[in-house]
């Protein structure tokens, strides 16, 4: 695809992207609005992810796409090809190998390094969005550091159900002042939010670009006699034993049997590959 | 047993394989071109360079054959190859009032200088299937009238005069450019009017039709309707001067409504604006009803809390580029939020029945 620049975008779009990203990492969890473009994927379906991975991706850089965790869900595939096509970079299944990892609504169980850069495609960026939809409001409430509201639907959650009943885009606050949606991850991997690598987020339909640097505060809210747990099935993995790992529940027959397994798929192929054996895993290593 | 859900890749390949072939249709059928699709479907061409904000009808065509007749996914297409165009420059404002008029109507003065101008319009077709059509016969040509060459001017001018209608403020301020900058409420007419000319035209159409139906009421006359050619001007900083470099063809529509004034402003006839890339009358009159229903604050009218009054709804949700993709994302996998959502649900439903089972172990 010769007849498009490198990683599709032109030079100038990517000079934009860049300085909002850079004002996001100096500012963590500010929303930092951007010209976002039309991209040849609909919105919805990463074209915020797409646009920062295509301006921070260099001709060395070798990319990973995970959807679900998985590197092999449709819209994952979908990604990684156009970045293959348009770019030309190196692309890997192996998180570890990675220096660009762009995903949807997971972080990966390895811990990542200094290196390597995470980039979250973002559907709704504003945390405050499902308790007031104006965006005029909401850019005052963060302006102000005025987030009482969120405390109060956290507060009203535990009244009426004896806990947060938020399981996935829980809500953090970053460095002490932003409170930040952290894209619809489960909170499974809230804690994981504070790492060495640098984790830019892009929403291309709402047009905000934010990042968190490297080793930055990142909490989740809660309150001192409900504190903040982060979930997952209370299994191990049924493929490779794991288990510190975020579960996927796959139905197997009519008759309702279920199995765990990992939803990150290159976590459970490397413990695999290292001789970890879970309860189904003779027949699943087929 | 459980299989790894493998191979997106390959079933994407078939995926695009298959939607080639039903694009295609029975190949029993003769194949369309782009031309027919540009001559012969024009106003669904019309449409797709409206919303998808780029005037090139055999582009739009093929946009329209590719998408199998799908006018938001052509729309798509065009949007997205129109982010790839390099930026030259910017054209001067078009002058609506030099237009080569083909259509030109008023609804507020009988007669006024230029005339009352049909052109082709489905107005007064009565709505019956033409099965002659089904048999494709030749279209008998239309008798042709001497056409007019000094520029017709617009209706509101003749009211102008008499200051009975509402000044627009004149401003040299360069306008800002939605598809360069990230919108920002207030974001101002400018800004707004380029949000309802590439808007869905249904969604505009509907939030005109609501105030038309009491919802922020701005009882509207088509004050002028206009539909024809214009020259595109550019300044060329090698020469110094502006060349013609193509010609567009815009409808554009003024619309006179009642204004009783307000604290600010004396009684007189206000104005909505609509303009769009080709023969596209509903589009714009629907255009011209929202811009006067967005512009209250300006005139110091009452927010009545009508959807059609509120800016940053109408510009949030016109896009259907924008809609079409968020709505349509929820296809995508889900899993792993809704495996949280699971274990929450369970956890909460367990809690609940301890407390009932203690409750009731306690009576």
């Amino acid at each position: 695809m010769s007849e498009y620049n490198f990683a599709y975008l032109d030079e100038q779009t990517k000079r934009m992207i860049r300085r909002a990203i850079l004002k996001g990492l100096a500012v963590p969890g500010y929303q930092v609005p951007f010209a976002s473009r039309e991209m040849p994927m609909p919105y919805g379906w990463g074209t915020g992810g797409v646009q920062v991975s295509a301006a921070t991706l260099t001709p060395e850089d070798t990319f990973k796409v995970i959807d679900q965790g998985a590197d092999d869900t449709t819209n994952a595939v979908s990604i990684r090809k156009f970045f293959e096509n348009t770019a030309g970079v190196e692309t890997t299944e192996e998180t570890e190998k990675a220096t660009v990892i762009q995903t949807r609504h997971r972080i990966p169980e390895a811990k990542l390094s200094e290196d390597q850069i995470l980039v979250y495609q973002v559907p709704i960026p504003e945390p405050l969005r499902f308790l007031e939809p104006r965006e005029t409001e909401t850019r005052k409430m963060h302006s102000l550091e005025e987030y009482g509201l969120m405390h109060v639907k956290l507060y009203e959650d535990i009244s009426q159900h004896g806990a947060i009943s938020t399981s996935y885009a829980y809500p953090v606050k970053v460095s002490d002042r932003y409170v930040m949606e952290p894209s619809p991850i489960p909170k499974f991997d809230n804690p994981k939010l504070e790492m060495d690598a640098i984790q830019l987020f892009g929403a291309g339909r709402e047009q905000r670009i934010y990042a968190v640097p490297p080793h930055t505060k990142v909490v989740s809210l809660d309150f001192e006699d409900y504190p903040f747990e982060a979930t997952k099935a209370d299994h191990p993995c049924d493929l490779c034993g794991a288990e510190d790992s975020y579960l996927d529940e796959v139905i197997m027959d009519d008759a309702g049997n279920r199995m765990f397994v990992c939803s990150d798929t290159d976590y459970c192929r490397s413990r695999c590959t290292a001789g970890h054996v879970g309860r189904l895993a003779e027949e699943g290593a087929a | 047993m459980y299989v790894a859900v493998k191979g997106g890749e390959k079933a994407i390949e078939n995926a695009h394989a298959w939607l080639a072939e039903e694009r295609r249709g029975s190949t029993d059928i003769a194949e369309l071109s782009i031309a027919q699709i540009r001559e012969q479907l024009s106003l669904a061409v019309n449409r797709v360079m409206a919303e998808g904000s780029l005037y090139d009808p055999n582009l739009v065509a093929l946009a329209i054959k590719q998408a199998r007749g799908d006018l938001i996914e052509a729309i798509f297409l065009i949007r997205a190859y129109r982010t790839t165009l390099p930026r030259f420059g910017y054209s001067n404002p078009v002058e609506t009032g030099q237009m080569t008029c083909d259509r030109r109507i008023s609804a507020t003065f009988k007669d006024a200088p230029g005339g009352q101008v049909l052109g082709p319009t489905f107005d007064y077709t009565h709505r019956l299937l033409d099965f002659k059509l089904a048999a494709e016969g030749e279209v008998p040509d239309a008798p042709e009238g001497q056409p007019r060459t000094e520029p017709t001017p617009h209706i509101t001018e003749f009211l102008q005069g008499e200051d009975i209608i509402q000044d627009e403020p004149v401003s040299d301020a360069i306008p800002g450019d939605l598809t360069r900058e990230p919108m920002e409420f207030p974001a101002g007419r400018p800004l707004r009017l380029q949000s309802l000319t590439r808007g869905d035209e249904g969604f505009v159409l509907g939030m005109a039709y609501s105030t038309q139906r009491g919802y922020a009421r701005n009882h509207a006359f088509v004050g002028e309707l206009r539909i024809g050619k214009v020259a595109i001007e550019m300044d060329i900083p090698e020469l110094g001067f502006a060349i013609e470099i193509g010609e567009v063809e815009l409808t554009e529509c003024e619309t006179v409504n009642q204004f009783t004034g307000s604290k600010t402003e004396p009684p007189q006839f206000t104005r909505g604006y609509g303009l769009v890339f080709g023969q596209s009358e509903r589009k714009s009159i629907a255009m011209a009803l929202v811009d006067r229903a967005l512009r209250w604050k300006e005139l110091g009218e009452d927010n009545l809390g009508a959807p059609a009054q509120d800016e940053e709804f109408v510009l949030s949700h016109a896009d259907n580029i924008q809609a079409t993709g968020f709505l349509e994302h929820i296809k995508l996998p889900h899993y792993v939020d809704f495996q949280s959502e699971l274990e929450l649900v369970r956890k909460l439903r367990r809690e609940a029945e301890e407390r009932i089972t203690q409750k009731e172990a306690a009576e």
